[in-house]
């Protein structure tokens, strides 16, 4: 919401700074975000009234002028101008050695469109000149700020302007700008009146209420008459007709208001329900009395398939989601949000008829949405408007139109509501809103700031009685008055407690949680970094990892209204995300790296889509460049599996974009909780990758139930375990698991089975391959002795006996 | 026999002076004690008087001796080991050798710092699911649909009635529909909002605090903000509250803290203010209570929310919200601890 500083003084009589206003405001809950000086470019620009001119001696469209800028400033300035339209006599801007104006060389406005000219004193031709007179365009503004100021050449002010005064106050630009961020709850603040109401309680000062009155003038029209058949969406429409209706140009105060805001001016009509949209909030319609058939008014939703084309020539469909005001015909305006080009103002309008009415915010909201249809009126209308404000809106546009003098106004005043219009009493306990604040405010301090702030309170005992403002929708409990106390008696009051009254509670996370934590911390230790991926990626990421048309994985739930195609789809599994992140480290040259992430992955329901999906944590692992290979990988799930307390078993794996050779699943008794392996040697291709990439992925919510990392002690054995190698020769198609199963369940003894080479060629046959593994033989607790080589050599015996009858195989 | 010794002893003495190591002193003594056994075998050619007085001179002369090898085996072992030391001297200005761990996201490092923070003031931690219903979101949070609250948040639609959380703040009414008074529950958490610009990430984190109980007042929650600001930050940080409004609090507070970088005097992060931004909070909203079936008129409570990214950023100098989520390694080992 910008509101122009002058504006603000109108109603409320300021006796402080632009900037000591700004934090008065910012303490009661209105902040600030910007405050600008409109005349920031504009420096040493006073006015000068040109005594004299001669031609310039060598330039035949130059002349020098000698210009009286007052006693401050120099009265004989001598001054080259080109302008065509100077004149002995005339008071122009006159900016002096030294001053910054405008820019208005298009080329330097297109590099920098807040450029600034600085002028300093030179020689143009050959003759001196202190400074250079200007155009309105060089002061930035236009018609609309300074009569005359879009004209090509200087800026012809008034022949009472005082010379050698500061040309911003002259043309108004000696103003500034609040930009005031307004929260949700106070529609009734956006708008000039609203925030001076504000200023008046936090300053302290009386509030000015604008201008309401008028006189009304019997009218031989015949009625037009108003039908609310909505009144869930429209509870009040206030209508009035204003006859003889003048064109014309609307008076210079006036134009300046809506220029600070941004605003041209048009016509009296159209500038008055402008006006009247910054001043009170209350967003306007006229409608040309002449184009209302059968001179009927009817707020109604619209038929499904009807048709309307708005004012700016764009036709829309309608349905009954639709409010629409009707004439006894057809459409004639798309409530709240635009009127329609068959009954707007024209330059040949004589009469009209206003609407000041109320339209529901989520409806206007929808329609404006669905229609993509948008203005100031409907924006408005999005944030609430009261059905307080519907009367007093119309009452000063009627005003108005007296006073611009641009119409009669009538005795033919529709007000059909719905709404309760009787200010809204409320009770509260005093006791209760210190009790909610935890400090106690004097009572005398909460009868003046609910008086200041328009709520007529009164005391009786602990019992406060107020009456609601008509504006304040928002005010629904003890809670808000205590939030009105507070942000005017200062929230520097509110004093540091620590939950003096409440009871102690036992925190901290749960054991899931922990876990988790855990996990990650494992994973750290291993030299994986902790990555952060969005919870969203694209359908492309399918094809990438070359998922087919059936896979689960497909299966995504979607978000309707993405920000793009790319962040569409719900993640059902992580390892796109790993990959994405593997790949943008190899090109930024981070040529060796390791990264997990734990987060939730989406899996629709088959039953309706309204229905919550099944959230599933999930731990996604990446491994690429350096000297790392499949076994890294495994290594790390190894480890989670020995600290959680986990027996995962592996086999060999079918995932389309791992490596069908180096890729395995991670079992759970016999389910599948996970896989890992290489990235495919042809999606490595396709994104150019000259590393190899290791993904891992495994599914925590599947293993959440049997994690366990507490920690149980077991005695230490009484003697010491020995280790023994063997070297074996094995079929070529055995692999390590088969072989180390038998070597672990062959004695009892044998607490590991390691693999430490493996050996092809020379003495070892074709076809087969020799392995060399340590066995660990540890005693338990029932072991009376330790162990000796005799007893060695018979486990080994068992042992060897075994890998022989089941594998085949035979000691190297 | 005398001149025998003492040829022995000018023998053995001048090839002590010349053992540079153990092993040559070991073998020197084996020497002297064999030849030292053959004078001592010579006795028994001595008249019976004489022995005393020789025995004694040969004992003399060994306890002399073994002295002084155990003399020459310092001075010897002193070599040796100065040798030993010059020989391995290394060039200790070379770089040291690590095994190098991974690094903790600053989203979680942040997170659990939070947590720390809070649970020691009796705070359990509640996750609540990530894709949310209407009711619990919005509508439970007295934000019904037509609430002008909602055009604060771009949310992300799954479905008519369903929706990726746009805040923390929908973990409450789960708990507080679960649980009776009284409540401290934190929530931590990802949350999305359609926004994606320089300063806005479509996905980032929350950390939602809650406490309901009997008596629970705005000056309690002004006390519990001050210790995590000191915790968190620095224990001169000052807590600023003003007002401001969400519909699941009244009243409602935006938090500034004095900014850690300059500590209030004003500077570039603060933009010239002293105070930055760090959290919105408020006294529970009594529809709120109500939609959760807490009496009220009996409990009141208060709650707090701040975006985990933003304190990350404040506390270790990130600048662009967008590199937390690019992963590079470059970035993310900066975090090892």
């Amino acid at each position: 919401m910008k509101a122009p500083f002058s504006w603000l003084k109108d109603y409320v009589d300021i006796d402080m700074t632009a900037q000591e206003l700004a934090e008065k405001l910012f303490s009661c809950g209105f902040e600030v975000e910007e405050l600008s000086y409109l005349g920031e470019k504009i420096s040493r620009v006073v006015v000068g009234e040109v005594k004299s001119l001669t031609p310039h001696p060598d330039s035949d469209h130059m002349q020098i002028c000698v210009v009286d800028c007052g006693e401050e400033y120099g009265r004989e300035l001598q001054i080259v101008t080109g302008a065509p339209n100077v004149y002995v006599g005339m008071k122009t801007p006159c900016a002096l050695d030294g001053s910054t104006v405008v820019e208005s060389n298009p080329a330097v406005l297109e590099k920098n469109p807040d450029a600034v000219k600085k002028i300093k004193k030179g020689k143009l031709r050959g003759v001196e000149s202190f400074g250079m007179l200007c155009s309105g365009e060089e002061l930035g503004i236009n018609d609309d700020f300074y009569p005359g100021a879009e004209v090509n050449g200087l800026l012809d002010l008034d022949k009472d302007t005082p010379v050698g005064e500061d040309i911003k106050k002259i043309v108004g630009l000696d103003d500034w700008i609040f930009d005031i961020s307004i929260t949700a709850n106070r529609p009734d603040c956006q708008c000039i009146v609203g925030i001076a109401r504000e200023v008046a309680a936090v300053i302290q000062k009386p509030f000015k209420e604008p201008d309401y009155s008028y006189m009304e003038s019997k009218t031989n029209a015949k009625s037009i008459d108003v039908e609310v058949h909505a009144p869930d969406l429209c509870p009040r429409y206030v209508g009035h007709y204003v006859e003889n209706v003048q064109g014309g140009v609307s008076p210079a105060w006036m134009r300046k208001r809506l220029a600070l805001s941004g605003i041209r001016s048009i016509s009296p009509i159209v500038d008055i329900t402008n006006f009247v949209l910054l001043e009170m909030g209350q967003p306007m319609h006229a409608f040309d009395a002449e184009d209302l058939g059968d001179r009927k008014i009817v707020v109604r939703r619209a038929e499904k398939g009807e048709k309307i084309v708005t004012l700016d020539e764009k036709e829309f469909t309608l349905n009954s989601d639709n409010l629409v005001i009707c004439d006894g015909k057809k459409p004639v305006a798309l409530a709240g949000i635009m009127g329609g080009l068959n009954s707007g103002i024209k330059d040949t309008t004589k009469n009209v008829f206003f609407e000041s009415a109320k339209f529901a915010r989520d409806n206007v909201r929808k329609t404006s949405r669905a229609l993509g249809q948008s203005s100031d009126s409907s924006s408005r209308f999005e944030k609430g408007v009261d059905a307080y404000t519907n009367g007093f809106g119309m009452a000063r546009a009627l005003h108005l139109i007296e006073e611009l003098n641009c119409g009669t106004v009538t005795d033919m005043r529709r007000d059909i509501c719905a709404a309760n219009l009787t200010p809204r009493q409320m009770t509260a306990s005093v006791a209760k809103i210190n009790a909610l604040l935890g400090i106690v405010v004097p009572n005398e301090e909460i009868i003046n700031i609910l008086t200041r702030l328009n709520f007529k309170p009164v005391l009786d005992g602990d019992t406060l009685m107020v009456e609601i403002p008509g504006y304040r929708d928002d005010i629904d409990g003890y809670p808000d008055l205590a939030e009105e106390i507070i942000r005017m008696y200062g929230y520097e009051h509110i004093t540091p407690t620590f939950l003096d009254k409440a009871q102690v509670t036992g925190g901290g996370l749960t054991d899931e949680q922990k876990r988790e934590l855990h996990l990650k911390n494992l994973l750290r230790t291993q030299g994986f970094s902790e990555a952060y991926n969005y919870s969203f990626y694209s359908p492309k990421d399918f094809d990438l990892m070359k998922l087919p048309q059936d896979a689960v994985e497909r299966n995504a739930v979607k978000i309707l209204n993405p920000i793009s195609e790319e962040l569409s789809l719900m993640r059902t599994f992580l390892a796109p995300s790993m990959l994405g992140n593997a790949v943008r480290n190899i090109r930024r040259g981070n040529d060796e790296g390791r990264q997990f992430e734990v987060a939730n992955t989406y899996a629709p329901k088959n039953t309706a889509a309204s229905e919550q999906p099944e959230e599933n944590k999930h731990l996604v692992l990446g491994i690429w460049g350096g000297k790392n290979d499949f076994f890294d990988m495994k290594g790390a799930i190894e480890r989670i599996a020995e600290v959680f307390h986990v027996a995962f078993t592996y086999e060999r794996a079918e995932k389309s974009y791992l490596h069908p050779g180096v890729s395995a699943n991670v079992l759970m008794d016999g389910k599948a909780v996970g896989c890992f392996g290489e990235l495919d040697p042809e999606i490595s291709n396709t994104l150019g990758l000259d590393k190899k990439v290791y993904l891992g992925e495994l599914d925590l919510s599947a293993l959440k139930a049997v994690m366990d990392d507490n920690v149980r002690y077991k005695n230490l054995p009484r003697f010491p375990a020995v280790k023994r190698d063997l070297a074996l020769i094995a079929d070529e198609a055995l692999t390590c698991g088969q072989i180390e199963e038998v070597l672990l369940h062959s004695c009892k003894y044998v607490t590991e089975a390691k693999l430490f080479d493996v050996y092809r060629g020379g003495q070892v046959p074709e076809g087969k391959k020799s392995m060399a593994f340590t066995l660990t033989f540890t005693p338990d607790n029932q072991t009376e002795k330790a162990f000796t080589p005799e007893t060695l050599d018979n486990f080994v015996k068992k042992i060897l006996g075994n890998l022989k009858f089941k594998l085949g195989i035979e000691l190297r | 026999m005398k001149e025998k010794i003492e040829a022995l002893r000018t023998e053995i003495e001048a090839a002590m002076e010349q053992m540079q190591t153990g092993r040559a002193l070991y073998e020197l003594k084996v020497r002297f004690q064999t030849a030292l056994k053959g004078i001592m075998s010579g006795m028994k050619d001595l008249a019976k008087e004489d022995r005393p007085a020789f025995g004694k001179i040969v004992n003399e002369f060994k306890q002399g001796m073994e002295e002084q090898f155990e003399a020459r085996a310092l001075v010897v072992r002193k070599m040796e080991m100065e040798e030993k030391y010059a020989k391995e001297r290394i060039d200790i200005t070379m770089p040291g050798k690590a095994y190098k761990a991974g690094a903790l996201h600053p989203i979680t490092l942040v997170k659990n710092e939070l947590i720390d923070i809070f649970a020691g003031m009796g705070f359990k931690v509640f996750e609540g699911p990530e894709i949310e219903t209407d009711y619990y979101n919005f509508t439970a949070l007295n934000t019904p649909k037509d609430h002008p609250a909602r055009d604060m948040q771009d949310t992300f639609y799954l479905a008519e009635n369903l929706l990726l959380r746009t805040q923390t703040s929908a973990g409450q009414i789960r708990v507080m529909e679960k649980e009776t008074p009284p409540i401290k529950i934190l929530s931590p958490g990802r949350v999305f909002r359609s926004d994606d610009d320089a300063t806005h990430s479509p996905m980032f984190h929350q950390m939602e605090g809650l406490v309901v109980d009997k008596g629970i007042t705005l000056c309690d929650l002004q006390g519990m903000l001050a210790e995590f600001a000191k915790k968190m930050f620095t224990a001169s940080t000052k807590v600023r509250l003003r007002p401001s409004y969400f519909p699941f609090t009244e009243p409602s507070v935006e938090v500034d803290l004095s900014c850690s970088e300059c500590g209030g005097k004003g500077c570039r992060l603060c933009k010239g203010t002293g105070w930055i931004e760090v959290l919105g909070a408020g006294m529970v909203n009594r529809r709120v209570l109500e939609n959760c079936n807490v009496d009220p008129d009996e409990y009141t409570g208060f709650a707090f929310g701040m975006g985990i990214e933003r304190i990350a950023m404040l506390k270790y100098g990130i600048n662009n919200i967008k590199t937390l989520f690019e992963n590079d390694t470059r970035f993310l080992e900066q975090f090892e601890n």
